[in-house]
């Protein structure tokens, strides 16, 4: 069953598409020069396309080429005459054939990132086709035409960034603001690029012709090559960081799997309870390394288990762990919540709650057997006078229900 | 880095005498002032917005957001006008090394003779109507020659400042920069022109100054890559002090063994990339003995066969370790197999020959050889000299004769100083030491 929002706004974009088509193959194509080369650049612009950090689809250069091409009012000086409806054609058409290999390699849904690509551009056209063809923006001459445009195009990534975080919403079921902050952050990065190319080349097509595109989309395929490297080392990072995770399971003091287990349920809680994207970062970072600190023991502590320890030994250890984690390039955040996390919950940073009760649920429910997760979720809220704060154990018995209902079930029977 | 020799200040000053005689037909020459003060203050501001987003003091080189401005000058102004635009900026930046002043001034000379001559070679070809009356693809060649000359230029002033303060070998002074300048300011040079084309339309300076957004954005993303690689170090380094933790007198052990295998690497003539990733062999080789316990690594006194066997675990240890890590790339395999010998009678596998991985073979000798050379709870450390006669004597049988060979002719070139950078000299773990040369900008 498919949520309500998300087939609202897919059908939303395949009527929008379909009329926008139906449109231009009944009146024919206007200008089919310009509509040819915006239409390969936002095609060369989709096949581009990778997934960026924390699963976002980025094509910049297809976007900023939509965007030109929907706002695209001068050509050499004569007004234009393509209307809204052959905008839309254009960018659905080359967006469809761009994202083909996507397709055929595999690799992941491409309807939610159509169904935006379409609607926001069709956004802007309807904003700004009738207003250039009825020749409304006659008086708006030089600077004041730019800066109209660019505001426009500024509501438009708003809408986008809106529609964005209300599709990842009803995809994945986490709450709105954080992900819209996300989004909104997003914009200033990448965002800004992609819109302030968009502006360049509309305008400069105005000014020399066609030519402006394949020479002006040369500075944000700079920007886009050093997002993806951005990406790359990111990548890289996060797999030393789970190998130096690892080193503990390696060693023998805790059991295999014990780190990335605890990373992706404490991201999960993390995520039930509106953290933003850095902070997810911080505390995944700290879940994976919570341990790290049992490397400077001699003897292994029985099966890795701290949540048994008495307060003092685990705040011991605790402090060594961020003595590791300190020597590591990762944020001093992350430090923070490794040493804290023996501490009582009022005095602990929100990550460091949240890796504290995760933990401690993972090792009780260990070799627990069937009625293992349901008695040890009785335990931490036993526990949440000092321990273990409330709305986090609380969060955590939501996450589980949910992951009960999607995957193999982890409350046993 | 205090001292400057006198023959690099001689030089500085030349450039300079050039740079100011380029600048001296500023008050004849007819411009709009306006835009000449609104570019020089654009490119002033440009170069502090980069820098002042620097956390670190680990400046990336060369991607500012700046020379789209000072090439668009070079596109739009005269040429003294164009190489006026550069000096404020030039000399307000700042600057993390001593001696400050002289750098400034350097920066300064340097960017504007560079202009200087791009703007003298795009006015020659007929550039300015090409921007001003836009004619492409037309327009583009003298952009393109602009392009040339200026990295031409700023190649040839940062070899010389190379060769005379640095004391980088004449012949190797020029190696590589042009080329590793060129497609980056190809792009600057792109922007340039498309930020003079938009100023000279009837849309005036607001739509040019949309283009460095993405420049700058650009700019941004790579100083973010940048700390993010160091942290990533930092981390590997992390990985490595985990070890020193439980087998405390390895200490410096990893960091040298991944410089020996370094030199052996160079010796033998790998590309860049594959130094690398040996580097990493080494400095990694010995973290699996993260998995051996650690009563046994600090045993004093001789090991029962039991104990010995579960020692010998620890390349497996290693390579299951760093298994998801997907740059190491070959040096995992390295990681595996640095105790297999030549012969056949090594661990884990018992491989002979060119079975053994290339990489491993290296990691093998310098493990070897810094084992050697320092000095261990239960022995003194053994003379360099001494050391490679063992290696030497036990090539063949145990070691590959190539890669003994590589490390006696890099230790009779370079010489053996191993940086100890291991021993709580922390501050330097997150940034990999790179001393940073007067031309701090060459777009590289």
């Amino acid at each position: 069953m498919r949520h309500p929002i998300l087939v609202l706004v897919h059908g939303t974009a395949a009527l929008v598409a379909v009329t926008g088509l139906a449109r231009t193959l009944w009146q024919g194509l206007e200008e089919p020069g310009a509509a040819l080369a915006f239409g390969l650049l936002v095609a060369v612009g989709e096949l581009s396309r990778w997934r960026g950090t924390e699963g976002r689809e980025s094509a910049p250069l297809g976007a900023a080429g939509a965007l030109a091409y929907a706002l695209f009012g001068v050509d050499g000086g004569a007004p234009t005459q393509h209307g809204t409806a052959q905008v839309v054609a254009v960018v659905v058409a080359a967006a469809l054939a761009g994202c083909v290999p996507h397709v055929a390699r595999g690799q992941g849904p491409t309807a939610d990132h159509l169904a935006r690509r379409v609607l926001t551009v069709a956004f802007a056209a309807v904003c700004f086709q009738p207003l250039c063809s009825r020749g409304a923006l006659r008086e708006w001459s030089g600077p004041a035409y730019v800066l109209l445009v660019v505001a426009l195009l500024v509501l438009t990534v708003l809408c986008d960034a809106v529609l964005a975080a209300v599709l990842a919403r009803s995809r994945t079921g986490w709450p709105l603001s954080p992900l819209l902050r996300d989004e909104l952050r997003a914009l200033l990065g990448i965002g800004s690029a992609v819109c302030a190319t968009g502006v360049v080349m509309s305008l400069a097509v105005a000014v020399v012709g066609l030519w402006a595109l394949p020479v002006f989309s040369l500075p944000l395929l700079l920007t886009q090559l050093s997002f993806r490297r951005y990406a790359g080392v990111r990548a890289t990072y996060r797999q030393t960081i789970a190998s130096l995770a690892r080193a503990t399971e390696i060693a023998g003091y805790t059991p295999a799997g014990h780190a990335r287990r605890v990373a992706a349920l404490s991201r999960a809680v993390g995520r039930e309870l509106g953290l933003s994207g850095p902070e997810l970062t911080v505390l995944e970072h700290a879940a994976l390394m919570h341990d790290i600190g049992q490397l400077s023991l001699v003897d292994p502590v029985p099966a890795g288990a701290t949540a048994v320890l008495p307060a003092e030994e685990q705040r011991r250890i605790a402090l060594l762990g961020g003595a590791v984690v300190r020597q590591t390039g990762v944020d001093a955040e992350v430090a923070v919540v490794v040493e804290r996390q023996a501490d009582p919950y009022r005095d602990q940073p929100v990550s460091a709650r949240i890796v504290r009760a995760v933990n401690a649920y993972e090792e009780k429910t260990r070799d627990a057997g069937p009625g293992g997760p349901l008695r040890a979720l009785e335990e931490l809220r036993l526990g949440t006078a000092r321990d273990y704060q409330p709305e986090v154990v609380e969060s955590l018995a939501r996450v589980l229900l949910n992951q009960r209902g999607t995957a193999a079930a982890p409350w046993g029977a | 880095m205090g001292s400057v020799p006198a023959w690099a200040r001689v030089y500085v000053a030349c450039v300079v005498a050039g740079a100011l005689v380029c600048l001296t037909p500023v008050p004849d020459v007819h411009v709009p002032w306006w835009a000449v003060g609104l570019l020089a203050a654009l490119y002033a501001g440009c170069e502090q917005l980069a820098r002042c987003r620097l956390l670190g003091r680990h400046a990336p080189r060369g991607m500012g957001t700046f020379f789209p401005v000072l090439l668009a000058g070079a596109f739009l102004l005269p040429p003294a006008a164009a190489a006026l635009v550069a000096v404020p900026g030039a000399l307000l930046a700042r600057v993390e090394q001593r001696p400050r002043g002289l750098r400034r001034v350097w920066r300064a000379a340097r960017l504007g003779l560079a202009v200087w001559a791009a703007s003298r070679v795009h006015w020659a070809l007929a550039g300015r109507d090409a921007v001003a009356q836009p004619d492409f693809p037309d327009a583009l060649v003298p952009v393109g020659a602009a392009v040339l000359v200026f990295c031409a230029v700023l190649t040839a002033l940062d070899g010389g400042i190379l060769a005379l303060a640095e004391r980088v070998p004449v012949r190797n002074a020029w190696r590589g920069l042009f080329l590793r300048s060129l497609a980056p300011v190809t792009v600057h040079g792109l922007a340039g022109l498309m930020m003079a084309v938009l100023w000279r339309s009837h849309y005036g300076p607001v739509a040019a100054l949309l283009v460095l957004l993405p420049m700058h954005v650009s700019c941004w993303v790579f100083e973010q890559y940048h700390r993010e690689r160091a942290a990533h170090q930092a981390t590997i380094r992390a990985l490595v002090q985990a070890v020193d933790i439980k087998d405390g007198y390895t200490r410096g052990h990893s960091e040298r063994v991944g410089q020996a295998s370094m030199m052996i690497a160079c010796e033998l003539g790998m590309d860049d990339a594959r130094v690398e990733v040996l580097r990493f062999a080494g400095i990694l080789h010995d973290v699996g003995k993260l998995g051996v316990p650690t009563r046994l690594l600090r045993k004093n006194g001789p090991l029962t066969p039991e104990e010995r066997r579960v020692i010998e675990l620890h390349p497996e240890y290693g390579h299951e370790m760093v298994r998801g890590i997907g740059f190491l790339g070959e040096a995992r395999s390295a990681i595996l197999h640095h105790h297999e010998r030549l012969d056949g009678s090594g661990y884990p596998y018992g491989l002979t020959g060119t079975q053994i991985p290339e990489c491993a073979r290296v990691v093998a000798v310098a493990d070897a050889f810094d084992a050697m050379t320092s000095t261990r709870c239960y022995r003194r450390a053994r003379p360099v000299a001494a050391a490679l006669e063992e290696l030497e004597r036990c090539a063949g049988t145990q070691f590959d004769p190539e890669m003994v060979e590589a490390l006696v002719r890099a230790l009779g070139r370079h010489g053996w100083r191993p940086a100890v950078t291991a021993d709580g000299d922390d501050q330097r773990g997150n940034v990999p030491p790179q001393s940073e040369p007067l031309r701090a900008e060459a777009g590289s």
